[in-house]
């Protein structure tokens, strides 16, 4: 049987072409490798994540999938479909939801946009109507079925979106950062149901893109860390985690440093991650370190720098240190 | 109170801008036939077919990409996206048809314009009005296949587009006032032989342009039908093609908030 998504040699390129309109003397488009040769399988019924920061070709990689962009070159396959030759009957079998955006007809109730949009799918009506109730009752927005689109709230929009996406049952759902800019309780409301809706959905396939940590460790059966395009390690999260297990993890925070850049030549320091502390002098650094050999002379040059050890701490991996081993930096 | 103002209110005072230019033209010139009034009144009325559909169709994608963000949904449903925008052209001249009913109505009895439908002429009136309805949504959808590579200008397209239309397709005037070059590129117009049409079926005793005197009812049928086949194929080439180079250059959903 072959994968629900799969992708051989994947890559997108934007801009680096001259307009042929364009004079000589002004710089051409620059040209940015959205996705560079990347190779992924994810069999039907997984929930897969693809984790990485702003950038880092997470939206790139799930247009291509739901056929609204092609490839550069390599080649991507959908249920068994190419996307670029054959994207109709991948259209039959997919949705997509997209967080941290207000899209809907705000003339419409909120039931009216997502039966409109199930009606796209030849979907007949009566039945729709049962399950855009049973969805609303899931996402707790039973109340507000029958206010307008535009006053909704952020939360609110954005749990009309799940319903409209999952109201046609795909088979295979692209979820990109479905919980982005979304209270604690919303994303909750929503990473319970992609997990719920899995369980009892059997050979479903989510493909959820997401910056943060905590929701792809969650949520997702496996998670490739992707940056600058490229696919860096994927793995299951506990698995992910024992690429590094072997590491040591340090968390210090201290003073702001004048310059951590030193850090990347001592000896035993495989990758460190500076994020500054809101309203407050202090900065964490995390550590990814080979063995505590190289503890002393961290500090050592903590101390040099006449900065002050607000806090030392040593921890199990992560998978945002794993992040941090991989890519170099941290997701903030 | 808006639906009023734009469905009645609005085509009847688009409508009345001609009316007066008509009285002041009798006003400085001497006497003109009522026909002539007659002849700019329908044309009138019926271009706002044209105007709606246009308007409409060149405003869908650019809308739903820039403004309700709802395009990359439609766009990866099972529905083609031809026949969604079609759909939506559709609607729009559904909402015209009102606004043309209530000038004609308008004309007829306040106005006392010669407007009438003879029960012998209702067959080739629906016909050409259907043709030239069709006719006109397909030739909007291939301009508006356009707007898929492009990040506004929608409105201005559709007003420029509209406008060479109102020029050279026998809108308020014969096109034989027009210089040779205008004439030749009003014949290849299909909406020429559509206000021809319409004319034919609403104005008793209307004469028209000596070269479409010339064409018989059923022969201006099988024009605007060939012109509507041939605008139908070239407007499923054009879309395709630009939704092609919009999906290659990654366009279909952008958002440029420009």
């Amino acid at each position: 049987m072959e994968a629900a998504i799969a992708t051989r040699n994947l890559t997108r390129v934007f801009g680096g072409k001259r307009r042929r309109l364009q004079r000589k003397r002004e710089p051409s488009e620059k040209r940015v490798v959205a996705l560079d040769s990347v190779n992924l399988e994810i069999p039907h019924g997984e929930l897969f994540g693809l984790l990485g920061p702003n950038g880092a070709g997470k939206t790139t990689l799930i247009k291509i999938l739901a056929t609204l962009l092609l490839p550069t070159s390599g080649e991507a396959y959908v249920a068994g479909y190419d996307v670029a030759k054959d994207p109709f009957p991948i259209r039959k079998r997919i949705n997509m939801v997209t967080g941290g955006e207000t899209s809907g007809y705000g003339l419409l109730t909120t039931r009216e946009n997502v039966w409109m949009f199930s009606q796209f799918y030849g979907m007949p009506s009566r039945q729709v109507k049962k399950v855009i109730d049973l969805l609303a009752e899931e996402f707790d927005l039973q109340e507000r079925m029958d206010a307008k689109v535009r006053t909704l709230s952020t939360g609110e929009r954005q749990k009309m979106n799940m319903i409209r996406g999952f109201v046609t049952d795909p088979e295979i759902i692209f979820l990109d950062e479905p919980t982005l800019g979304l209270d604690v309780t919303a994303a909750r409301s929503i990473r319970g149901f992609i997990k719920k809706w899995i369980q009892e959905q059997k050979g479903r396939t989510v493909l959820l893109t997401t910056h943060d940590m905590m929701e792809a460790d969650e949520l997702c059966d496996r998670i490739a860390i992707i940056d600058r395009g490229r696919i860096l390690a994927c793995d299951s999260p506990e698995g992910l985690k024992r690429l590094i297990k072997k590491d040591v993890t340090l968390k210090i925070e201290t003073d702001r440093l004048k310059d951590t850049s030193v850090f990347r030549s001592i000896p035993g320091v495989r990758n460190f991650a500076v994020s500054e502390n809101p309203k407050g002098r202090s900065m964490t650094t995390t550590f990814i370190l080979e063995d505590d050999a190289p503890i002393a002379d961290i500090m050592s040059e903590v101390l040099r720098q006449g900065s002050r050890v607000h806090s030392l701490k040593k921890t199990e991996p992560t998978l945002e240190e794993v992040f941090i081993s991989l890519v170099g930096r941290g997701l903030d | 109170m808006l639906f009023a103002i734009y469905s009645i209110i609005k085509p009847i005072a688009g409508t009345l801008i001609l009316v007066f230019m008509y009285y002041l033209a009798v006003d400085v010139g001497g006497e003109v036939g009522i026909e002539r009034l007659a002849y700019m009144f329908v044309g009138s009325a019926f271009y706002m077919f044209v105007f709606q559909a246009f308007f409409g169709l060149f405003e869908v994608i650019q809308g739903d990409r820039e403004w309700f963000q709802t395009i990359r949904y439609i766009y990866i449903s099972p529905i083609s996206y031809y026949a969604y925008v079609a759909g939506r052209g559709t609607t729009q001249m559904g909402t015209a048809a009102f606004g043309v009913t209530i000038v004609l109505l308008f004309g007829k009895f306040l106005l006392n314009l010669p407007i009438s439908l003879s029960l012998g002429l209702l067959p080739f009136f629906l016909a050409i009005l259907l043709l030239g309805a069709f006719c006109t949504v397909v030739i909007g959808i291939a301009l508006a296949g356009v707007t898929f590579l492009t990040a506004r200008h929608g409105g201005g397209m559709s007003e420029g587009v509209t406008g060479i239309f109102y020029v050279f397709s026998g809108v308020i005037f014969p096109l034989s006032v027009l210089p040779q070059w205008g004439q030749i590129l009003g014949r290849y117009i299909p909406l020429t032989y559509w206000f021809e049409g319409l004319r034919r079926a609403m104005l008793p005793g209307f004469v028209g342009d000596s070269f479409l005197l010339s064409i018989s009812n059923s022969l201006l049928l099988v024009i605007l039908a060939g012109a509507t086949v041939l605008f139908f194929l070239v407007s499923v080439g054009v879309f395709r093609y630009t939704e092609y180079l919009a999906r290659k250059k990654g366009k279909i959903d952008m958002t440029t908030a420009y």
